[in-house]
């Protein structure tokens, strides 16, 4: 074992919080804050000294383990870290302490079980990113959906049983066709290996007949579409987050969207290559769209959760474009971009909940000058903004250059062998530059500029833990959007290989340039 | 083209000088950004202006550096790899030849100059530390713009100076409409970096590198790379439309005017608005193989500058002539890069920098002086009150009318010649529209000069009462501005720049006319001198009785084309018609939630379980679930 103990603890970690939290005595809501937050901070400490140690140059999982389960089936408990996974999970494990130090005075009704819901869907979260058994990451999969209902339902706004509703039923639709997908999916495989087995590897070998993976493609990526969301199964989102407490929009829109892209990128393109090629165009199409139907609708909104939950569509439109243009560096921005946009739209929403407290409003209308009044504030929401647009020197830059940059070097050679669509859909989607800054530097301008005024005025600034947690976020964002070459580096082999099992050689040859 | 390039860090000069150049101003941004406040104003003036000092006085450093390794050599200096891709990647490196030292010493010692006025211009401004932190911010920005060896770097200064354009316009946030100009400024801004980004990526994916010697480099190479030069030339010229102002995202500009009057000067006049220029001039390597998309730089070019001067003949706030007036020259500026003459268009990227900036401290002093006035209709006299900004303004007044032996004559003259003769686009329709501009350059300037300071004084008496010469740290900045204005133009810039950009050859035809021309541009400044003098030695008058006997032309100058209005019709309003109406009505809350919401009350009905909407919806989940399962591994099963 040796080194798969530390990854093990980093997952094990808030499922033992869960415990511990449960056991605490009734009443002492400090305690049971402090004892969370004491636990993600742990695991943040281990995710880093995971991430430190992790090796960009050997391919394959480290830090595995690989123990039998459900025999009979050959599911297996199956972890590790790989290129795809190593900064999603340091990026969950980052938000983490975050979150907790985020809700510390938000949430006062039943505070226990909040806390034992935060770290289940901590736990869920990082066993769907590690799980390399199609099996156990099914489990976590649907795992993650219980807290999520929960939380929203429990500690949401007024309309929370309707964005509930809508959440579970979207999500859950979507699992459904996944879960019949995969069933088939090791049935197949156990029927033309002679031996059955959940474990990713072996899946990942399997060779199907293309109308059979375009079919299983189908079941999948409708559920990871639904996840991302990609238009047009994006209408829970803009309802989820509004009636979301500030935690869950931040779980949300931090980790849990990058479910969706993530399962794009490491079980619906690598399983099925063939038919990922044949649906490209599609999945492209509909990334496009995505970036600017969402910017689009953040222009009219009159909430800002709607605005920020809306431009997440956009952007992680940017992620599908990216990992679908299939070169290399369009990859590795698709991973970028997933990163960043948990940290800009995670920190969005954590400011948001910050103003709420103070004057329970989320109306744009209700805003203005804020700059005069809350300096602090202001300047960590410009800066989130400036992120958010994709200025240069933050990661949201990093990631969405490159994400175009891939899918233009995509698109040329397509173009000059006569096929203009790729080329048309990337030019529509640096638009999306143009419209991001136009939604984001309006709300900006409504609620931080002009007359002061907000409802409850005189409000008091951000205090030393909001302080603190914002300077966390703007830190890692300018961290990446100054150096992306090292969380980069740790990732580059990972996306050759998805770019060499998806693309095929023919594709990868031209593209590597 | 070979030329040699240096390494900056070597064991001679282990000093990461180019890298500390970009970084001084950063960190004068830090330090009053975090400290400033509570540190005081003392401090804050030496780290603002002292930090650009020593920018200015590293350039020098590396300018002498680079004047030993002679005239096509250039400073390299690799900072650190941004990001890699196999064995391909971006660094962040900055590279310094003639022409970066140019624009550097313009950036570093203009930029110092105004950052000293600003002492004596902001002193009461409560918003102090944030003034100079975010003045710094721009001129790290500048220089990483200017410095930055690949267009990616560059594009970081790019964007990183419209950010501090953006905060600085809306410096004074309270006012919605300061607050709206900086917006507006960012957006226009961003649609030319759209065009910005395409030209990267189309160059990155045809040579493999965005290293811009590099880039002219593989376009000078005797097999051609396999993109077509015009192309990327238009794409970035539109980058440079949107930074530079030119038709049609030139509707920022005037609207930034808002700012404080030393960023108007530092930003909006001398510095980054010539980004533009500075990006066709250094990618001259495209544009000399790219003879259509010279053409539209060129046509673009001297059509911005007309119009706009078109325009500035009848504005009456002093900003807004001197704003209109910038849009004008930068349009003669890409007259002359379109033409070929790309030296000559940094030429008056120099000269201008000098004489605008003077113009608009000098413009900034008259409203210090007046208590905020900006109107020209309510001024008037005011060259006893305060001589010293009278002056000047008059000296900087008559150089950019291009009257000999100022420094705007001979940029200004050369542009004109090569507009007309060069071998690479020039015609007579082109110089006759500039030379048209340069009259009304002429004329609207000595109105503004009448006007404000020599006729008599229409100023209330409490204005007058108030009237005050600016401090030294203010007028001193203007003495060597109007110095730098009346002597600067007989360096001749576009020579020294030659072995790096080259001049083009005239027809031969034509190359008798060249005296000709001289003595016509001469005429046309004090043709000029000469109808301002007619008509606004008095006062207003005859101005305003010229302006009655045309009243709808007069409208449609004073309304700028209505420009505005009609990208407010067709660009705004229908996109966010169809965002509110059609993606959202319709697409959102019918199509997709609806047929959703249809689905449920359907499924509802079906159960018989009209009371219970939960319930109802849960168990159509369920069983929805169940067949759809089975459904699908049936179907999947038989059909796989």
């Amino acid at each position: 074992m040796g080194e798969s103990t530390w990854l093990n603890g980093l997952l094990w970690l808030p499922a033992l919080g869960m415990v511990a939290v449960t056991l605490l005595p009734k009443g002492r809501d400090s305690l049971v804050r402090g004892v969370t937050f004491g636990c993600m901070v742990l695991q943040l400490f281990i995710a880093a000294l995971l991430y430190q140690r992790f090796d960009g140059t050997v391919a394959g999982l480290q830090f595995a383990t690989d123990v039998p389960w459900i025999r009979d089936w050959g599911v297996g408990y199956r972890i590790g870290l790989d290129g795809l996974n190593v900064l999603l999970v340091s990026l969950t494990a980052f938000l983490g302490p975050l979150v907790v130090a985020g809700a510390w005075s938000a949430v006062h009704k039943d505070v226990k079980l909040f806390h034992v819901m935060v770290l289940f869907i901590q736990f869920a979260m990082l066993g769907t990113f590690l799980a390399q058994d199609l099996f156990l990451f099914y489990v976590f999969w649907e795992a993650m959906l219980i807290p999520m209902f929960l939380i929203i339902g429990l500690w949401g706004g007024e309309r929370r049983i309707y964005a509930t509703l809508k959440f579970v039923l979207y999500t859950a639709f979507g699992s459904i066709l996944m879960l019949a997908a995969l069933i088939y999916l090791v049935l197949y495989t156990h029927g033309s290996s002679g031996y059955m087995t959940f474990d990713l590897r072996h899946l990942s070998g399997s060779q199907l007949p293309l109308n059979t993976q375009l079919w299983l493609l189908s079941a999948f990526a409708l559920s990871f579409a639904i996840k991302v969301p990609m238009f047009p199964l994006h209408t829970w989102l803009p309802d989820a987050h509004v009636e979301a407490p500030t935690t869950g929009s931040v779980i949300l829109a931090g980790v849990l969207l990058k479910m969706g892209t993530y399962g794009f990128m490491k079980l619906g393109f690598p399983l099925f290559p063939e038919a990922a090629r044949a649906m490209m165009p599609v999945i492209m199409t509909l990334a496009v769209i995505s970036i600017v139907y969402g910017a689009c609708l953040a222009l009219v909104q009159t909430d800002i959760k709607k605005i920020i939950a809306y431009s997440s569509i956009s952007h992680l439109g940017y992620v599908m474009l990216g990992l679908a243009s299939l070169d290399l560096i369009g990859i590795q921005g698709a991973i970028l971009q997933m990163v960043s946009h948990g940290l800009v739209a995670g920190g969005l929403f954590l400011m948001v909940g910050m103003i709420y407290e103070r004057t329970h409003s989320r109306a744009v209308a209700d805003y203005g000058g804020l700059a005069k009044m809350l300096p602090v504030f202001s300047v960590f929401f410009t800066i989130l903004t400036l992120a958010s647009i994709g200025l240069p020197t933050t990661s949201g830059f990093a990631g969405e250059f490159m994400a175009l940059l891939g899918a233009f070097n995509a698109a040329w050679p397509a173009h000059l062998a006569g096929n203009d669509l790729p080329l048309t859909l990337a030019v529509i989607a640096v638009s999306g530059v143009v419209l991001g800054a136009l939604y984001m530097l309006w709300l900006a301008q409504r609620i931080l500029f002009g007359e002061a005024r907000a409802p409850h005025a005189p409000l008091t600034d951000l205090n030393a833990r909001e302080t603190a947690i914002l300077v966390a976020i703007v830190a890692a964002i300018f961290a990446i959007g100054l150096f992306p070459g090292e969380p980069l580096a740790k990732t580059e082999l990972a996306a050759r290989e998805f770019q060499q099992r998806v693309a095929g050689e023919t594709i990868q040859l031209g593209s590597t340039r | 083209m070979s030329r040699a390039t240096i390494a900056c860090k070597d064991d001679a000069h282990p000093m990461n000088l180019l890298t500390v150049i970009v970084l001084l101003p950063l960190a004068g941004f830090l330090l009053n950004g975090l400290l400033g406040r509570r540190l005081g104003r003392t401090f804050v003036s030496v780290v603002g202006c002292g930090l650009p000092v020593l920018a200015f006085l590293a350039t020098f450093k590396a300018v002498l550096l680079l004047q030993a390794a002679g005239p096509d050599a250039a400073l390299l200096e690799v900072a650190y790899r941004w990001a890699s891709f196999g064995d391909r990647g971006f660094d962040v490196a900055f590279y310094f030849d003639r022409l970066t030292a140019v624009m550097t010493l313009i950036i570093t010692g203009v930029g110092s100059l105004i950052h000293v006025y600003s002492t004596g211009y902001m002193k009461d401004d409560p918003g102090y530390a944030r003034y100079f932190a975010y003045l710094n911010l721009f001129l790290f920005f500048m220089l990483t713009l200017v410095l930055g060896r690949s267009l990616l770097v560059c594009f970081v200064g790019w964007e990183g100076v419209g950010l501090a354009s953006y905060l600085l316009i809306g410096f004074w946030f309270e006012d919605p409409a300061k607050a709206a100009a900086g917006k507006k400024a960012f957006i226009t801004n961003r649609v030319g970096d759209a065009g910005f980004l395409l030209g990267l990526f189309l160059l990155y994916w045809a040579l493999g590198t965005v290293n811009m010697d590099e880039i002219n480099a593989a376009f000078a190479a005797p097999i051609a790379p396999a993109v077509s030069a015009s192309l990327v030339g238009v794409l970035l010229f539109i980058g440079a439309t949107g930074k530079s102002a030119q038709i049609p995202l030139h509707v920022w500009l005037p609207d930034a005017m808002a700012g404080p009057t030393p960023v108007s000067a530092l930003i909006h006049a001398a510095t980054m608005v010539t980004a533009g220029i500075y990006l066709v001039a250094r990618l001259h390597g495209i544009y000399e193989h790219a003879p259509a998309a010279s053409q539209v730089v060129a046509v673009i070019g001297v059509l911005t500058a007309f119009f706009a001067a078109t325009i500035a003949l009848v504005q009456t706030d002093i900003k807004k002539v001197l704003a209109y007036s910038t849009v004008s020259q930068l349009g003669l500026m890409f007259l002359a890069l379109g033409v070929g003459a790309y030296g000559v268009a940094v030429f008056h990227v120099y000269t201008h920098a000098f004489f605008k900036a003077c113009l608009f401290l000098g413009a900034g002093s008259v409203i210090h002086a007046l208590g905020g006035e900006q109107d020209i209709r309510k001024m008037g006299g005011l060259w006893r009150k305060i001589p010293v900004t009278f002056f000047t303004f008059a000296v900087a007044t008559a150089a950019i009318a291009g009257i000999p032996p100022l420094a705007g004559f001979f940029s200004k003259d050369e542009i004109l010649w090569f507009a007309f003769a060069s071998e690479h686009g020039g015609s007579p329709i082109l110089w006759a529209l500039g030379s048209a501009t340069a009259l009304m350059t002429s004329f609207y300037m000595f109105r503004l000069l009448w006007l404000t300071f020599l006729t008599p004084s229409r100023m209330s008496h409490e204005t007058e009462h108030h009237v005050h010469e600016s401090p030294l740290s203010m007028t001193g900045v203007l003495i060597v501005l109007a110095v730098l204005s009346a002597i600067g133009g007989f360096f001749e810039l576009p020579h020294f720049l030659e072995p790096l950009l080259p001049i083009p050859a005239v027809v031969e035809s034509l190359e008798h006319f060249e005296h000709t021309l001289v003595f016509v541009a001469v005429a046309v400044a004090l043709l000029g001198l000469a109808a301002a003098t007619f008509m606004y030695r008095r006062g207003l008058a005859r101005g305003e009785a010229l302006a009655a006997r045309f009243p709808r032309l007069h409208r449609v100058l004073g309304g700028k084309y209505y420009i505005d209005e009609l990208f407010e019709a067709v660009l705004y309003r229908p996109l966010h018609w169809v965002s509110d109406r059609v993606f959202l009505g319709l697409g959102d809350r019918l199509l997709i939630d609806g047929s959703l919401h249809g689905l449920a009350v359907l499924t509802r009905r079906a159960s018989g379980r009209l009371s219970r909407v939960q319930t109802g919806q849960l168990q159509w989940y369920v069983a929805m679930a169940v067949i759809g399962v089975v459904g699908c591994l049936v179907w999947v099963w038989r059909h796989g």
